[in-house]
């Protein structure tokens, strides 16, 4: 799993590339962990997202949760039909504001 | 179609997810289903290998996991055994999705996603055998 960070439009936008497994999910939560910390709107990229499962999900939740305690704004972007999948099962999807492009975020 | 079609054995660790789910997704694909249920399938298997890694060695990785996946009448069976201490099955239950909270989600995507999900007697020697089953076609 590859993950990217940048700023624009005053929101910190996480990419992530490829798996968000068991393997890579601590990785995933570390970083976004992170992202919640630096920023005050963070926006999470799904768009390179291969394959997540219940660890990466609860990565997104845990994040999320922090941010929301801080008041600080987060939603999910370019969520691709199987990551929509495992949100959807897991009845994420509308807990989490999801964006359809970055643009709608921004 | 009728036989195993795959069989695996391999240590009980994260890192070994990533080559049974290519695995399991090329078997699936191969038995006749079609892309989004062979990814449920394969999300399915996932999570219960996370399970077996988490739960029943505890994260200790001294033990392996042997995964069957086999196709008979339509039906594909897939056969997890383990060698870690007997899981209580009445204890492994979905949690109430209305507590949003991180984890848990594992127990409850397998039972959405497959057929039938039930712990087996294990063969001699075992400790936990988990059988899920998906009618394919």
């Amino acid at each position: 799993m590859e993950h990217s960070i940048r700023e624009e439009g005053g929101a910190l936008i996480v990419s992530f590339e490829g798996d968000v497994d068991l393997e890579q999910s601590p990785k995933a939560r570390e970083v976004l962990l992170e992202c919640v910390k630096r920023g005050n709107k963070i926006l999470v990229d799904l768009s390179g997202v291969s394959y997540i499962d219940s660890s990466g999900v609860a990565s997104l939740v845990e994040a999320f949760q922090v941010a929301k305690k801080q008041g600080k704004g987060f939603a999910l972007v370019s969520v691709n039909a199987a990551a929509l999948r495992v949100l959807q099962l897991a009845r994420l999807d509308k807990v989490f504001t999801i964006h359809e492009t970055l643009a709608d975020a921004l | 179609m009728s036989g195993p079609t795959l069989e695996m054995r391999f240590p009980a660790q994260a890192k070994e997810l990533r080559r049974v789910r290519a695995a399991v997704k090329e078997k699936s694909l191969a038995c006749g289903a079609d892309e989004q249920m062979a990814r449920d399938i394969v999300t399915a298997v996932d999570e219960a290998c996370q399970n077996v890694i988490r739960h029943a060695y505890k994260g200790e990785a001294v033990g392996d996991i042997k995964l069957t996946l086999s196709i008979e009448d339509g039906a594909l069976t897939i056969s997890l055994v383990d060698w870690a201490p007997p899981t209580d099955p009445s204890k492994v239950r979905p949690r109430d999705l209305d507590d949003v909270r991180p984890g848990g989600l594992g127990t409850h995507l397998i039972r959405e996603l497959m057929d039938s999900v039930e712990f087996l007697e294990p063969p001699p020697g075992c400790g936990n055998l988990l059988r899920m089953v998906k009618q394919i076609c």
